[in-house]
């Protein structure tokens, strides 16, 4: 095997010319305007600006500790959680920034759905698991409300006739990739408009990764879903639009075949034919 | 954070090198096929015609490699091109080896009968053929696209030969019938160096493709849709 080595790219490789696609210029639903993640003093996303459209999958490539998990969780504000952290620039989400005083940060999270890498189902019954944020929320009146909701979000999350049987049974019992389908019912149950996952098949099997991806194809009728994978063939099969991040920077984000046919950039080039990263 | 150039670079590096291993058959066969019909040299077109199996043995395990190579390592950007472009460069070297057998069955024939004439553009479009042949596998190697736009404008001489020599024959044929027969193959084989034009010039299409992303075939340029 050849031992020759190449150095890592710089940023100042790319290019200014990078710019939104055209046809993101319309009916966004989330844009972030200049967009500054600080960890303390370390900026982990510098002046990230971009449209997501609705109704498609976005996904967010990039190697590990270049921001792109982070830029996720700016999304629903789930960074807040972390100490010493501080945002600078706006998000917007159908027009209405969810960084300004006085944002109700749990209806922007029932909004702003989430399903993380490692699925984490409370240790209660598969249908306690779904049932769960609509008795939060008080968003069943009735019981046989609260039972039609859990089973429209199981079936929405192809769950449903692996286990309407046993909808009382421990969730921990399930398999590794029925139990992130499950956290995918959880998350639809409360009806968010977007879906923000975060590698969520990087722990299954390829069966169960392959149910995960077409339920993303699936669901983006009704949702708005931004996913973040380090599996470029699974952006390149899943998604519709890919940015790629690279340092805290958002290098280069346009059409999924463009990126990985044709991308703009010599840094996302390098990257997705796997010479660094 | 350095990594290693990982195999599949070499295993590109190497796809690349049975193209030209390939590309330099084909470019020998049109070059002996063609001095066999200046020369009159029948020993020269019995070589080409049972010497094939080379260029269709490479033609199979460079289809192979292709394959392995999309389906083991399911290349993006730059190295899916270039795979591509070597699948379809494979076609058009494989089917440049048959115009050279096709050229040698037409000279085989042609010599049995006295010349027609000195043969003046049929050597020249040879020599263009096989420079437009060199040129795009040269550009392929350099990945250097003015090379290769230069190989689309050589397409354009040839073109203007082959229908020189179609006219210069069609005098020679209404004038003495006697040369039917020979001036057809002559009109064969133009016809044939032409076509190999034809396959260079695909070859400095898919180099453009390759290295650029456009789509330069049926007049684009166009960007990738």
């Amino acid at each position: 095997m050849s031992t020759t080595t190449r150095p890592l790219p710089s940023l100042r490789n790319v290019t200014s010319s990078r710019q939104t696609p055209a046809e993101l210029d319309t009916g966004c639903k989330i844009e972030a305007e200049k967009l500054n993640f600080f960890y303390g003093e370390n900026r982990a996303l510098q002046d990230i600006s971009v449209k997501i459209k609705p109704n498609v999958v976005t996904a967010f490539i990039g190697p590990s500790g270049c921001g792109k998990s982070t830029f996720l969780r700016t999304l629903n504000r789930m960074n807040d959680i972390i100490p010493a952290t501080r945002v600078e620039g706006r998000v917007l989400i159908d027009g209405t920034d969810i960084y300004r005083s006085g944002m109700d940060v749990v209806e922007l999270r029932r909004r702003v759905g989430m399903v993380f890498q490692k699925s984490n189902p409370f240790p209660k019954s598969i249908f306690e698991n779904v049932a769960y944020g609509l008795r939060i929320n008080a968003m069943a009146g009735s019981k046989s409300e609260l039972a039609g909701r859990v089973e429209e979000s199981l079936k929405r999350a192809a769950l449903w006739d692996e286990v309407k049987d046993r909808l009382h049974e421990s969730a921990l019992a399930m398999s590794g990739g029925q139990q992130q389908r499950l956290c995918i019912a959880r998350a639809l149950a409360v009806r968010p408009d977007i879906l923000l996952m975060d590698e969520p098949a990087s722990a299954l099997d390829p069966i169960a990764t392959q149910r995960i991806e077409e339920l993303v194809y699936d669901l983006k009728t009704n949702y708005t879903i931004v996913i973040v994978t380090h599996n470029m063939q699974q952006a390149a099969r899943v998604s519709d639009y890919t940015a790629f991040f690279w340092l805290g920077r958002l290098v280069e984000y346009d059409r999924t075949d463009k990126i990985f046919t044709a991308p703009a950039q010599k840094l996302t080039e390098d990257y997705v034919t796997g010479r660094f990263g | 954070m350095e990594r290693q150039v990982p195999h599949f670079r070499e295993e590109l590096e190497a796809l690349q090198g049975r193209l030209l291993e390939m590309g330099g058959l084909a470019e020998e066969r049109v070059r002996a096929a063609v001095h066999g019909l200046v020369s009159r040299d029948g020993s020269l077109f019995d070589r080409i015609l049972i010497g094939d199996e080379p260029i269709n043995q490479l033609h199979v395990e460079i289809d192979n490699r292709c394959f392995r190579l999309l389906a083991l390592h399911q290349p993006m950007a730059t190295d899916l091109r270039a795979i591509v472009a070597a699948v379809k460069i494979n076609t058009d070297l494989e089917r440049v080896g048959d115009l050279a057998v096709n050229i040698a069955e037409a000279g085989k024939r042609y010599i049995t009968h006295p010349p027609v004439k000195q043969l003046i553009d049929i050597p020249k479009m040879g020599d263009i053929a096989q420079a437009m042949l060199r040129d795009a596998l040269d550009a392929f190697v350099k990945r250097d696209i003015s090379l290769a736009q230069q190989v689309l404008n050589e397409d354009d001489r040839l073109d203007g030969l082959k229908t020189q020599v179609f006219r210069d024959l069609l005098t020679f044929m209404l004038k003495d019938q006697g040369t039917v027969e020979p001036a057809l193959d002559l009109i064969l084989v133009s016809r044939h160096l032409e076509r190999i034009g034809d396959h260079a010039t695909n070859i400095a299409e898919d180099v453009i493709f390759m290295v650029s992303a456009l789509d330069v075939r049926h007049h684009g340029p166009a960007p990738v849709e």
